[in-house]
């Protein structure tokens, strides 16, 4: 639905360009094909689970110089990669990995920076497994895909700790303005781009942080927050100008900035609404949505209370609602807040989970607690409107429903109740509705999301687009950052012609 | 970072904080809020906006030093920076040309009920104000109060400004002395409640500004949950006002104490560090 599921003809000549050059061919000889299928994967490097599950610092280590290089050798380079369709922001993956493997690590980490404005953050958070990694050949002649999520991870870190992106040489500013709405994944990638481009960028954020969900909701110990602002910094470096506690359609709406000269407008404000089940005793105290315990945890760093003043309950027996990356990040953040108990209430089974295999497994091993075809009826709460119990109810599969998943349906009579004193409910988000409300004339979905051709992102309103969570209600980091590329082009292309949808 | 333009204290433990954000003075208007937060590794807390200069870009808010966040916020001086002046927030009160207005307010409400006194008045109606103090000498904004009302009334429990009396018991006198056609009541939420209840009976709409905990303030963290009418409401994006008879109070009590002990604890830690 994206509008790019194939590679362009331009960019297909352009890998192949890549593909025939002499030191490609030379490495391709030095190490034949079958050996190189020979070559087993390296393992992440992670902290144990007893040790990470008492501290809010990362899990995963990142791949030594040497192992990346042994992990790069297993890439087939092979003429028709199959990686880079699968790339919602198509970095081309075999140079960047066979750089690698030469040793060529600035090279490696500038050529996915051609794509990716933010590797450090997809190389941790991106699901690798069922994108670039699902679509390698190697996966498919092996059932071992190439690493390369890691090798991204690694390229980026070794970019950042000697000193940081390098600013590309910028062509002369063209004079235009551009406002993009949200400091998320999707408008962090339009504001690169376009600055890139020559033009004159500014991003306003609600909140104090740019990051968006980055900031807000992945915790510090899938994405350590020095990363982030490291890859802020370089757009600042590009000359990206970043309003802080600008709340776009109450601060100033959508028009008034377009009255102040800004010829496009990127929306890219998220899925900021916290869905509840509408089950009773949903507003007792220790009950949250996820988006506020996360928000507590990580961007107010409640994990430091009382040096830092905003509280969070840390909870004794905690369960988290839901089966996502959301429900992962809350219940091992309630682990790392001293629950004895933290569990995760699914009401579909396991294969059901949206959650990413990594997330689960590095769940499972901290002595997280699954309770699948479950879900919650009522919170119980004691005489002062505390959290002090759940009733739950069990499910069985039945009939596959439209996402083609089996259909959870309730066991009659299996109700019981479970002592919890915190709960958090992460069943997903709605779009804000914030700029829809106080944007006459832009096209809105009956799910509140922005309506958009899927070729630009542009919207119903002229020189206004939009891409991410806006648009799709609740997606991945990744497929906002293609939409936002995807914007960013027409963005460009209307700029410099007046024109592009 | 947004500037202090003042600080000042109005009366014991209650000041007022003017700061320049000309983005928010141009585009506030009565009844909507701002999120604050006085430092780097603070607290983000909503405070109702009391008054605004566009010429001059300044907003004004005015609050009481109960917790850490305000006891922080009422040692700034002109001049200091916050990290956090973001606004305006929620949707602004529905003013009209309704009749007989009572606005009522207390503690930090006396000052939020200004702007609204003053758009009601604009809009024709006839103005009371009602405010409530503990004792005569917290009482502060008469001047500007009076400049907007058709009547003030004083309502404090030390006898010196000549009555004794609790908000109530004076809502219900008005009520008994003529029509009323709208209530609008600022300040705690016991203020809120009680005037809620006191109106009840006659079944006058009464209208309260809700102050439950958030944290971000744009809807995005459903902190500021309230049940009105048997439904939850996001009080920062449908809100803060609401009809105080339809608001599930005995809730707002609980959600608003969620965190008395956690409370606590950050003022301790916070005197010991900044008054050791």
């Amino acid at each position: 639905m994206s509008g790019q599921d194939k590679i362009g003809p331009a960019l297909a000549a352009e890998i192949l360009a890549e593909f025939e050059k002499d030191w490609r061919k030379e490495l391709r000889r030095a190490v034949p094909v079958k050996e190189r299928i020979k070559i087993a994967r390296r393992p992440m490097p992670q902290r144990t689970a007893a040790e990470r599950s008492l501290d809010f610092a990362e899990v995963n280590l990142g791949l030594s110089a040497e192992e990346a290089v042994a992990e790069a050798r297993r890439c087939l380079d092979c003429a028709k990669p199959g990686c880079i369709a699968g790339c919602p922001v198509r970095i081309d993956i075999p140079t960047f990995v066979k750089l690698v493997e030469k040793g060529e690590f600035a090279a490696a980490a500038a050529k996915v920076r051609e794509a990716n404005s933010l590797p450090a953050v997809c190389g941790r958070v991106c699901p690798q497994e069922t994108q670039c990694e699902e679509t390698c050949h190697l996966r498919k002649a092996t059932g071992v895909p190439v690493a390369i999520g890691n090798l991204e991870r690694f390229v980026s870190d070794i970019e950042r700790t000697r000193g940081g992106a390098v600013v590309p040489s910028l062509p002369p500013p063209t004079g235009h303005k551009v406002a993009v709405v949200g400091a998320g994944p999707a408008g962090l990638t339009v504001a690169g781009e376009l600055a890139r481009a020559g033009h004159r960028v500014t991003i306003f954020e609600a909140l104090h942080d740019a990051g968006g969900v980055l900031v807000y909701g992945i915790p510090e110990f899938r994405l350590p927050k020095s990363i982030l602002v490291a890859e802020v910094d370089y757009l600042e470096r590009l000359g990206v100008e970043l309003r802080l506690s600008f709340i776009v359609g109450r601060t100033a709406t959508l028009d008034d900035l377009r009255a102040d000269g800004y010829e496009a407008v990127f929306i890219g404000s998220g899925a900021g609404l916290p869905n509840f089940m509408k089950v009773p005793g949903e507003n007792l105290v220790g009950v949250y949505s996820a988006n506020e315990y996360l928000t507590r945890v990580n961007l107010m760093r409640a994990y430091d209370f009382p040096r830092y003043d905003t509280p969070v309950f840390p909870g004794r027996r905690a369960a988290v609602i839901g089966g996502g990356n959301v429900a992962m990040d809350s219940v091992r953040t309630a682990r790392r807040l001293g629950a004895e108990r933290a569990l995760i209430i699914y009401r579909r089974s396991r294969v059901e989970m949206p959650a990413r295999v990594e997330e689960v497994h590095h769940a499972e091993e901290e002595g997280i607690e699954f309770h699948f075809l479950t879900v919650p009826t009522r919170y119980i709460g004691d005489a002062h409107g505390r959290l002090e119990a759940m009733e739950c109810l069990r499910m069985e599969l039945g009939e596959p429903d439209a996402s083609g998943r089996r259909r959870p349906v309730p066991v009659p009579g299996s109700e019981f109740i479970t002592e919890v004193d915190l709960v958090v409910v992460a069943i997903g988000q709605s779009p804000n509705p914030l700029i829809p409300q106080t944007t006459p004339g832009l096209s809105v979905g009956k799910w509140g999301t922005i309506d958009v051709d899927w070729a630009t992102m542009a919207t119903s309103l002229p020189g206004v687009y939009a891409g991410g969570d806006i648009v799709r209600g609740g997606a991945t980091v990744i497929l906002a950052m293609g939409d936002a590329r995807t914007a960013a082009a027409a963005i460009d292309r209307r700029l410099r012609n007046g024109s592009g949808g | 970072m947004p500037r202090v333009v003042r600080r000042e204290r109005l009366v014991p433990n209650i000041h007022l904080l003017e700061v320049e954000a000309p983005e928010i003075a141009r585009k506030c208007r009565p009844g909507q809020f701002v999120m604050v937060m006085p430092d780097a590794r603070g607290e983000r807390i909503p405070l109702t906006i009391a008054d605004w200069d566009r010429d001059r870009g300044t907003v004004v808010s005015v609050f009481m030093a109960v917790g850490t966040t305000t006891r922080k916020l009422a040692l700034l001086e002109a001049g200091d920076t916050v990290p956090i002046f973001a606004g305006p927030l929620g949707l602004p009160s529905e003013i009209g040309s309704v009749g007989t207005v009572l606005c009522a307010g207390g503690c930090f409400g006396i000052a939020a009920i200004h702007p609204l006194a003053r758009a009601f008045k604009a809009a024709g109606n006839r103005v009371i104000v009602l405010v409530d103090v503990k004792a005569h000498y917290l009482l502060y904004w008469r001047d500007k109060l009076e400049s907007v009302a058709d009547e003030l009334i004083v309502s404090s429990r030390d006898g010196l400004t000549g009555d004794t009396d609790y908000v109530p018991r004076h809502v219900r006198d008005i009520l008994g002395r003529g029509r009323i056609d709208r209530v609008v009541a600022v300040g705690c939420t016991y203020l809120m409640s009680s005037i809620a209840e006191a109106t009840r009976p006659s079944g006058v709409k009464t209208v309260v500004s809700l102050n439950p905990i958030m944290v971000d303030g744009t809807g995005m963290c459903g902190a500021c949950r309230v049940t009105v009418d048997g439904r939850t409401k996001f009080a920062c994006v449908d809100g803060p006002d609401f009809d105080g008879h339809l608001v599930d109070w005995v809730e707002l009590y609980a959600r608003r104490r969620s965190y008395f002990d956690d409370e606590i604890r950050s003022l301790c830690a916070w005197e010991e560090e900044r008054f050791p």
